[in-house]
């Protein structure tokens, strides 16, 4: 077994312990479920440092027959495009539980559909045959429908099953692609797929196909109303989960498979994309931007901000897509650093209404001081890895989309106001004495907040230490496309 | 030489410090004002030794590492420098921005004694300083757009500062906001500018963007570039957040309107212009938009009541007038007005805040008699109005005569007018301010005192500047001493300074007249100022209502960004959620109806079962 396998199984083999442990011993739950994500945030840390980038392409390969008839395989690898994906996952994995510490009601339960779930994202961008990919990514869908009906808020039966449907809805797009491709190729193997010639025709139709199935998870608009709902509803280390990476193996899906193997057929809708990801930007911006609820400001906000993904994945070149990458590196930290603080307000407020809201800059300067940072991030502030993110993808989308990109830009402004605006509106203005009785934040709720901030500066400081690895990832993809035009 | 080498710290210096408040002195608060000020005067230090090894050897240096590239494993697709550029313009700049920088520190501990945020206000400066000087001496359009967003963050936590005044908290956003709108351009235009040149290196743009032949292209990209300028250096039509910046502590508006943010504006004009220079309609844009603000700022200065917010509207003017000598054609006078009017408008500022410390009040007509009563901080705002209104032998007069000659000599007849025009008002407003607030009668019941040794130091440095500096760029001071403003900070080709006398002496003229009316108005009274007010009251209330800009903005972005949002948030929940929310409701409506063949009793199947089988054989035996 290689280093793969074990990241893959660590959450696995978490959610098995806890299985095992009684449910009433809440805390030692916690520190396994702690001890798991150390181990899963270390391995995948370690994956990062370890790849190697004077060698470049898929590393730590492993290839287990599987179903020998149909040649379908449990194959792993890794390239920079995957590890960087990987340590997203481990990355807000970590930060999920340390959230949660504070959990009472049905806690082994949670960790064990939160360990499952986070299995099937490692293996979404980790394996290399779409079958087990396909399968990781059911396993990685199903937990949240759960984990929202139970531990949820609000309308959460109502947004538990918008979720559940809209990605199933998806994934039966997705099969059917997953079973032409076999018919026509035999294999399902990604890497063997992309050595086939296929007829323009058909890479079309494929290509619309995962368009959709992978784009309801990005979400695409519009397909992108489960988002909303769903962010709101759900318990916050779900929240940034959800939007950590859950909505990134939409993205990492079409440029593996959508534009690593089907390259005509993505240049045949990119504009289309380019044009759905304006709408994406702008559009969800606008809606962001007169939302009453905290959440439903930052869930619109995440749809607004992969927008700037799809363009990257759009203008399909090198800058774009190391930008749209990175994209999905650095708001999957700045999503789940929004949710997590949300959620971290709220346990204190009781409230996620702005309008009730003013002046809590007295009573958790903290709060406002890591609220303020992760609201300069989203809206693109030099400094943190959002901005060289977005910045590459403008550079990138530009050759090819001028006008489009020129457009998108201007979501730049409105998340700005957006995010000022909701500052503004919680944090300054005169001591409201309702909340005199609340303490800032404090011990361990700081420790994941802190630890995010402190990410998404280094890699704003240092980018390069972690482009450079995505560059050598999206590389290959883009020599295909180059081979496909 | 070997200095020279180490000015990347300058920027360095304020970073330390902001790092040393933050991280170690901020529960020690008069630590963190003795640590911020120590290190910006270190920056200080060093930017004068650079200069004046400028002055000796006017070369340019330049240091650079690699900070992001992308690249295919057979090219590099797109570089990004972290880069070090030290030329005369970076060195005068850098002066100016340290220097003020260190002045308002060393102001603010008197001024800001007191206050619960005393180390934040410190670690902001000192983070506001930092970011200023890494745009000054960046060496290419990407690190230049990465501190100007630093320098834009700064100004709103420091305009912000009082966060808790919702006139504050309004005011930080919206200089935020606005300055976002303009950087939009900028951004696009640097892209645009990667795209066409493949870089952003301000040197190896100077040498490709002359040869390249595409007029419209450079047309669109220096307008879009240009856009950041406009909105930083708060130039008509994105004026509107720099007079509701004063919301801020007052030495913040000094250092605001003086040296780190507005200044920066003028400063990427400079630096880029070899963009601007090579299409001749940008130039034109720049100039006509300096000028049409310039003069736009200061009717609204005509009526204002606030002492900041003249000031704020004089610094607009001001503004337009170096954007004008900028555009067109020359750099030096737009650089050395801005060199001039730091110094008189930091002076202004940290004047106005010593009045207002004293007096508890903003409003010009409740102070009064203030001259006796805090003589320094009177008479040295006396020399920064005098400097300002261009009076010989003053700093801002050698500079803005130099503007008023360039600007005729590049046959911009309407714009000299205007000019002129400005003059003969900026002296007007600002000596109604001196008559009203310094001289005459107390106006309300205060009780001013002449502020701590910390504020009025501060002022008497600057104010020797405002005396003296004009005289750099002056046809004596070059025979004296071999060189001049001009002859180290320009454009292509270096000029020796002389003195058109029919022009200064026209300008002079025109601010002496402006002088002379405001004393019979305000003064000696000979013309009841009220009476020219009702007399064109509609005028009267454009000016006061600044135009009615602000309300036009209130209201797009209430009706129709706001109105779009809500539009659209309407679509997503109703028509888009209608949509799928159907299809399930009508899937799930028709399994209801299909579950009705579904009862699970076996004499109802039966019976079907016997129906369609009577039916088969009923239609075999026809």
């Amino acid at each position: 077994m290689s280093l793969l396998s074990y990241i893959i199984l660590t959450p696995f083999i978490g959610a098995a312990m806890l299985v095992l442990i009684p449910e009433k011993q809440t805390t030692f739950i916690k520190l396994v479920s702690a001890l798991f994500a150390f181990i899963g945030l270390a391995l995948s840390f370690y994956l990062f440092l370890n790849y190697d980038k004077s060698l470049g392409g898929m590393q730590f390969v492993e290839n287990i027959p599987w179903i020998k008839a149909f040649a379908i395989n449990y194959k792993l690898g890794a390239d920079g495009l995957s590890v960087s994906m990987a340590l997203l996952t481990g990355i807000i994995w970590f930060a999920g539980v340390l959230v949660t510490w504070n959990l009472q009601e049905r806690v082994k339960e949670f960790f064990i559909y939160m360990l499952i779930l986070v299995g099937g994202v490692f293996g979404v961008f980790l394996s290399l045959d779409l079958l087990v990919l396909f399968i990781f990514l059911e396993i990685a869908v199903i937990p949240k429908f759960i984990l929202i009906h139970i531990w949820g808020s609000g309308k959460k039966e109502y947004s538990a099953m918008k979720y559940t449907l809209y990605l199933l809805a998806g994934s039966a797009f997705s099969l059917i692609a997953l079973i032409l491709i076999y018919i026509h190729s035999s294999t399902l193997d990604v890497t063997q797929l992309a050595l086939i010639t296929y007829s323009v025709p058909f890479q079309k139709f494929i290509f619309f196909l995962l368009l959709i199935g992978f784009g309801v998870i990005v979400p695409l608009w519009p397909l992108h109303r489960w988002t909303p709902d769903g962010h709101s509803s759900a318990p916050t280390a779900i929240s940034m989960l959800l939007a950590g990476v859950i909505m990134k193996l939409g993205g990492y899906a079409l440029i593996r498979v959508g534009i690593g193997v089907f390259p005509a057929g993505a240049a045949f809708w990119a504009p289309l994309i380019a044009v759905i990801a304006v709408v994406n930007c702008i559009y969800i911006a606008l809606v962001a931007m007169v939302q009453k609820d905290l959440k439903y400001v930052v869930a619109n906000s995440s749809i607004s901000h992969m927008g700037y993904v799809l363009i990257g994945i759009a203008a399909m070149n090198t800058i774009s897509l190391t930008g749209a990458a990175s994209q999905m590196f650095a708001h999957g930290i700045m999503a789940a650093l929004f949710f997590a603080l949300v959620g971290a307000i709220y346990n204190k407020t009781h409230t996620r209404m702005l309008a009730d809201f003013g002046g809590l800059a007295f009573q958790m300067p903290r709060a406002a001081t890591l609220f303020l940072i992760t609201g300069l991030a989203s809206l693109g502030l030099p400094g943190f890895f959002n901005f060289v993110a977005e910045f590459l993808i403008f550079a990138g989308a530009f050759k090819v989309y001028p006008v489009l990109t020129t457009v998108t830009i201007l979501a730049v402004v409105i998340t700005a106001i957006y995010v000022l605006r909701v500052v503004q509106q919680m944090f300054f203005g005169p001591r409201n004495p309702k909340w005199d009785s609340l303490t800032d934040l404090k011990g361990i709720e700081l420790v994941p907040l802190v630890f995010l901030a402190v990410i998404l500066l280094w890699f704003g400081l240092v980018p390069s230490s972690i482009t450079n690895l995505i560059n050598q990832g999206i590389d290959p993809i883009v020599a295909q496309i180059g081979g496909a035009l | 030489m070997v200095i020279e080498q180490f000015g990347w710290l300058i920027p360095v210096f304020p970073l330390v410090a902001f790092l040393l408040i933050v991280g170690v002195t901020y529960r020690f608060k008069l630590l963190s004002a003795i640590v911020a000020t120590f290190f910006a005067g270190l920056s200080l230090a060093l930017s004068v030794l650079i200069m004046v090894q400028k002055v000796i050897n006017p070369v340019t240096t330049e240091k650079f590492i690699n900070w992001l590239s992308i690249s295919t494993p057979t090219q590099t697709l797109l570089n990004i420098q972290l880069g070090y550029l030290m030329d005369p313009l970076a060195a005068v700049m850098s002066f100016i921005v340290t220097l003020v920088a260190t002045l308002v520190l060393l102001y603010s501990i008197g001024y800001m004694k007191g206050d619960e945020g005393f180390s934040r206000y410190f670690a902001y400066i000192s983070l506001f300083t930092f970011s200023m000087l890494g745009l000054v001496i960046s060496n290419n359009y990407f690190q230049t757009f990465f501190f100007w967003e630093l320098v834009g963050l700064c100004s709103y936590l420091l305009i912000g500062f009082w966060f808790f005044k919702p006139e504050a908290a309004d005011a930080s956003k919206k200089a935020f906001i606005t300055n976002r709108w303009a950087d939009f351009g900028f951004l696009v235009g640097i892209i645009g500018l990667f795209t066409v040149f493949g870089t952003f290196n301000f040197g190896q743009l100077a040498t490709q963007i002359p040869q390249y032949q595409n007029a419209l292209i450079l047309l669109g990209l220096g307008l879009l570039v240009f856009l950041g300028p406009v909105g930083k250096s708060a130039q008509f039509p994105f004026h509107v957040w720099l007079p509701d910046a004063m919301e801020g502590p007052t030495p913040i508006s000094a250092l605001i309107h003086a040296a780190t943010m507005v200044a920066a504006g003028i400063y990427l004009v400079a630096r880029g212009y070899a963009l601007f220079y090579s299409v001749e309609n940008v130039m034109q844009v720049i100039a006509y938009v300096g000028g049409f603000t310039a003069l736009f700022a200061a009717t609204i200065a005509l009526v204002q009541k606030d002492i900041k917010r003249i000031l704020a509207f004089s610094t607009l003017s001001q503004l337009g007038y170096m954007m004008m000598a900028l555009g067109v054609g020359s750099m030096t006078s737009g650089m050395f007005h801005l060199t001039t009017h730091a110094f008189f408008k930091a002076l202004l500022f940290l004047g106005a805040g010593s009045i207002i410390h004293a007096v508890h009040n903003q409003d010009i007509f409740k102070m009064g008699g203030l001259a006796k009563k805090m003589p320094i901080s009177s008479w040295t705002f006396v020399i920064g109005s005098l400097a300002l209104c261009g009076i010989f032998p003053l700093a801002g007069f050698w500079s803005k005569d130099e503007i008023l000659t360039v600007t005729l000599q590049h046959h911009f007849v309407g714009l000299f007018v205007l000019g002129t025009l400005v003059a003969f008002l900026t002296a007007f407003y600002m000596f109604r301010l001196i008559f009203i607030a310094l001289f005459g009668q107390k106006r309300s019941d205060h009780h001013a005192h002449e502020s701590p040794w910390t504020m009025t130091l501060p002022l008497i440095i600057l104010a020797v500047f405002s005396i003296f500096a004009g005289l750099v760029n002056t046809p004596w001071f070059y025979q004296w001493t071999g060189f001049s403003f001009s002859t180290l900070v320009y454009f292509h080709e270096p000029e020796i300074p002389v003195i058109h006398w029919s022009i200064a002496g026209l300008s002079t003229v025109a601010a002496l007249l402006g002088i002379f009316t405001a004393w019979m108005i305000y003064a000696r009274r000979l013309i009841s100022a009220d009476m020219l007010a009702t007399k064109m009251s509609f005028l009267h209330r454009v000016l006061s209502n600044k135009y009615y800009i602000d309300e036009l903005y209130a209201w797009l972005f209430k009706y129709v960004m706001l109105g779009l949002g809500k539009v659209l948030d309407f679509v997503d929940h109703v028509v888009i959620d209608g949509l799928f929310d159907g299809t399930a409701g009508a899937i799930r409506a028709t399994g209801v109806r299909l579950r009705l063949f579904q009862t699970g009793r076996l004499q109802q199947y039966a019976l079907l079962i016997f129906v369609a089988v009577a039916i088969l054989v009923l239609w075999g035996v026809r």
